[in-house]
């Protein structure tokens, strides 16, 4: 029998065999799966949206708590609104990808290496009686390893930041992945983005912001050991608080013209 | 291993063939996920059972398999089951398969569920293999976890995210080590661990590969 076994056929069979059964039940539990995974992926979403404005209450089911939160999609080209879309429906990262749904950057204007900027962003809007409370805005740009997916929460001035986190990433953990730290998070509250000139002053410093810095309002901390993922977050902040991202859509909000 | 018993299979590698203290295998993971207990303990069930049902399999169809295509069969039947576990800890666990991120995947390479498939399960039969996976998934545990409690416990002052050391930075008395949430710890307590092992049962004490050689009079003489 084992001379059988080892026989070029049977090694062949037993090959495709196994590949088949193995495939079959790996695709099986991925396909089965997937619906309890886009939800958990929804919900995260939501969680994080939430968490980032300071929203998130313990107790109270997300999306119940969603439901205060407005989406609006937001046309970058003009910096209006737009009804183009339904902003739930839309999907960023796939329209990054779209020829007719965004556009090449070219390289001067590339600074978070995302290639491509789509048309259309879904923005999420807080607001009371007197107007803005917090704005969400998406945020994405590539740090060592991975693309970072994320939002910066801004409070009603559209200058002080509320707060700056990631969802999906796939830096190193504990180095890269720290961005996750709700200690670093803590870090981004209260900082401005915009100088008094009008230019994106954010920036992420090696080691801790000196105390005494004048400009310590617009700095951060680096992650240590994690320069590469520092640099790439200072980057992407950015280029989406930039001229390519939502600066001309926060400067008609601020003018009302929006 | 002269004689194979259920018992013996199961519990083994507990203390007197623990994967990690006497084999040295799954050093990896045991370093990167084990700054949070109940992490750990994910990471703890989806190993035990992958190695577990790798054993099962391989060792069903361990007659089957061609000489010359064996190690890749058995990749194949791990990589399927660690990819099943990732599916599942994602549909029904995201939070923490986040925070595991690549370390499930990363169960394809450990070398324990390799070295039992290669080792155990091709020559023995299924029931006895399972149980040997089961075995050497809990010798796995019972370091994560123990690693795990220092290093949350006198890291983070937490233990499954409650707090039991209430941290200066909140108000309590317990100023954390920091070094326990950095992979180095575990280094340390994983070898402390070693240690206190092979004192107690000294049968594990390696033979010395070579002696320290006497010093020379030239060394003396210059101290």
């Amino acid at each position: 029998m084992s001379s059988n076994r080892e026989s070029v056929s049977r090694t062949i069979i037993v090959a495709l065999l196994v590949c088949l059964v193995c495939s079959i039940v790996v695709s099986v539990a991925a396909v089965s799966l997937k619906p309890v995974q886009v939800t958990n992926q929804l919900l995260d979403k939501q969680r994080n949206i939430l968490l980032i404005a300071g929203l998130l209450e313990e107790g109270s089911s997300i999306p119940e708590q969603f439901e205060k939160i407005t989406p609006r999609l937001v046309d970058l080209r003009t910096g209006e609104f737009s009804d183009a879309m339904d902003p739930l429906a839309y999907n960023q990262q796939d329209a990054a990808r779209d020829q007719n749904l965004s556009r090449a950057l070219e390289a001067h204007e590339d600074v978070a290496s995302i290639r491509r900027r789509e048309h259309y962003a879904t923005v999420y809007m807080v607001e009371n009686e007197e107007g803005i409370e917090t704005i969400i805005l998406p945020i994405h740009g590539y740090g060592l390893w991975s693309t970072l997916y994320g939002f910066i929460a801004l409070e009603g001035d559209l200058n002080t930041i509320r707060g700056l986190g990631f969802y999906q990433h796939g830096e190193t953990p504990g180095l890269g992945g720290e961005v996750d730290n709700p200690r670093w998070r803590e870090l981004w509250q209260g900082n401005l983005v915009y100088t008094d000139d009008g230019e994106v002053g954010v920036q992420i410093v090696k080691g801790t912001v000196d105390g005494s810095d004048p400009r310590r309002q617009y700095k951060v901390d680096g992650l240590a050991g994690a320069t590469l993922t520092s640099r790439g977050v200072e980057h992407l902040v950015r280029f989406w608080m930039g001229d390519t991202g939502f600066r001309s859509f926060l400067e008609n909000l601020k003018s009302g013209e929006a | 291993m002269a004689k194979v018993s259920a018992k013996g299979v199961l519990f083994d590698p507990l203390f007197k063939n623990n994967p990690i203290a006497l084999q040295i295998l799954g050093i990896c993971s045991a370093l990167a996920v084990t700054t949070s207990l109940s992490v750990t303990m994910v990471m703890c069930l989806a190993l035990t059972s992958v190695v577990a049902l790798s054993n099962l399999f391989i060792s069903v169809i361990r007659h089957q398999i061609p000489n010359s295509i064996r190690m890749i069969v058995q990749m194949v039947i791990i990589a399927s089951l660690v990819i099943v576990v990732d599916q599942l800890l994602k549909a029904y666990a995201f939070d923490i398969s986040k925070q595991l991120s690549v370390f499930v995947g990363l169960i394809i390479t450990n070398c324990i569920v390799m070295g039992r498939a290669e080792a155990f399960a091709m020559q023995n039969p299924p029931h006895l293999s399972f149980l040997d996976g089961v075995g050497n998934g809990l010798g796995y545990s019972f370091i994560l976890i123990v690693v795990a409690t220092i290093r949350e416990l006198l890291g983070a002052g937490k233990l499954f995210g409650y707090s039991i050391l209430p941290v200066v930075s909140e108000g309590g008395w317990y100023q954390p080590n920091g070094l326990l949430l950095l992979p180095p710890s575990a280094f340390f307590i994983i070898g402390l661990i070693i240690w206190a092992l092979r004192s107690w049962k000294t049968e594990q004490v390696e033979a010395k590969d070579y002696m320290m050689a006497p010093q020379s009079r030239a060394v003396k003489e210059a101290m």
